[in-house]
């Protein structure tokens, strides 16, 4: 599938956009690599002891995979809803610098701010993504409808693999249940070392593995954020050294 | 499953509006409010993203050092080396994920197969 040429007629109605971008999840591996990641959120949900409404509203309303598994793990693992809600949004602070670098790619001078709020919320790190390959492709008028159609189609992809994952960590063998688990840390330990081009970001990923079960051992109920923090602060130090250096 | 246990109870969906809705869309929101007064390479920026990939990294390691449910009957030893597996895979494959999250999975199920 290529998207029509920039002066297409098919651009001239909003909702031939929505489709396009709808037609656009097909066209990335990124889509695989969510279904994947949210069939093991599914999964991860049964085996916490949430409801599937309970998942279904997670990906619907908060969108951002990272999160979902800090929630479910902390608030899991005996958390109170304070210590949970600190870590998530310090992991969810990194939308902010994502929907301030992609919404300028969708506003015309003309657009106003409420018309941006839908893909505000559809922001997370796939479409930021796939916002930056596809839409110097769409015409700059219809690219907020573009946006949502390919939003629609990721989340409607996530709300699946939810349901799919769920179902099948309560029916599969142990086996096959601990085999969708294990997707999670896989998916994304690969995709979050794929997306580090820095050495701060590598830094990061790897001091932040090797530092949690130090901090495991101390027992306060934040060990992600205290093995967070610290491995990140080193990781900054690096970066500051070598931008120091160079 | 009945109806009543896909819904599940207020208090847990109240818990997710709480922690896991509202710490997100606050950073959203206040990226379209302040869109374009922030520069992205900025010091804090960099600070931040590092210690939001730590604290991932962190959850990456909490699920596989204590497993949650049913992962939790594969031995410490192939935990470890599914994901040893696939990192080495996906290095070795410029950096594939399909490669890596296959090799692992293969690891584990090949080494609980194995083990009996």
């Amino acid at each position: 599938m290529a998207l029509p040429p920039l002066d297409s007629p098919q651009w001239q109605s909003p909702w031939r956009a929505f489709a396009w971008g709808l037609r656009s999840i097909t066209q990335t591996i990124l889509t695989i690599v969510l279904f994947v990641t949210y069939l093991g959120i599914g999964a991860l949900a049964h085996d916490t002891h949430f409801s599937l409404l309970w998942a279904l509203c997670s990906t619907l309303f908060v969108w951002a995979g990272p999160a979902q598994i800090i929630l479910i793990t902390t608030l899991g693992s005996g958390a109170t809803i304070i210590q949970s809600a600190i870590a998530v949004t310090v992991s969810a602070i990194r939308l902010f610098p994502m929907v301030v670098s992609v919404l300028p790619l969708m506003r015309t001078p003309t657009t106003k701010r409420r018309e941006l709020v839908f893909a505000a919320h559809l922001t997370a790190v796939t479409l930021w993504v796939e916002c930056h390959r596809f839409l110097p492709l769409v015409p700059r008028e219809r690219r907020i409808a573009f946006v949502h159609g390919l939003g629609c189609g990721l989340v409607s992809v996530c709300l699946v693999a939810n349901t799919v994952g769920y179902f099948l960590a309560a029916n599969l063998t142990q086996t096959l249940g601990a085999a969708i688990l294990l997707l999670t840390p896989l998916s994304f330990l690969f995709s979050t070392a794929r997306n580090s081009r820095e050495v701060a970001d590598v830094v990061a990923l790897t001091l932040g593995i090797l530092l949690y079960p130090l901090a495991a051992k101390m027992n306060s109920g934040l060990d992600i954020l205290v093995s967070g923090v610290a491995a990140g602060t080193i990781a900054y130090g690096v970066h500051w050294w070598r931008e120091v250096r160079a | 499953m009945s109806f009543a246990q896909a819904i599940g109870d207020w208090h847990a969906l109240v818990v997710l509006f709480v922690a896991g809705v509202v710490p997100n869309q606050i950073w959203r929101m206040l990226g379209l409010w302040f869109g374009g007064g922030i520069d992205e390479g900025s010091e804090l920026l960099v600070w931040v993203r590092a210690v939001a990939t730590a604290i991932l990294a962190g959850v990456i390691a909490q699920i596989v050092v204590e497993p949650p449910g049913a992962l939790a009957s594969v031995p410490d030893v192939l935990r470890y080396g599914a994901v040893g597996a696939g990192l080495i895979v996906f290095l070795l494959t410029r950096r594939s994920i399909f490669a890596g999250v296959v090799t692992g999975e293969v690891f584990m199920l090949a080494g609980k197969w194995w083990l009996g």
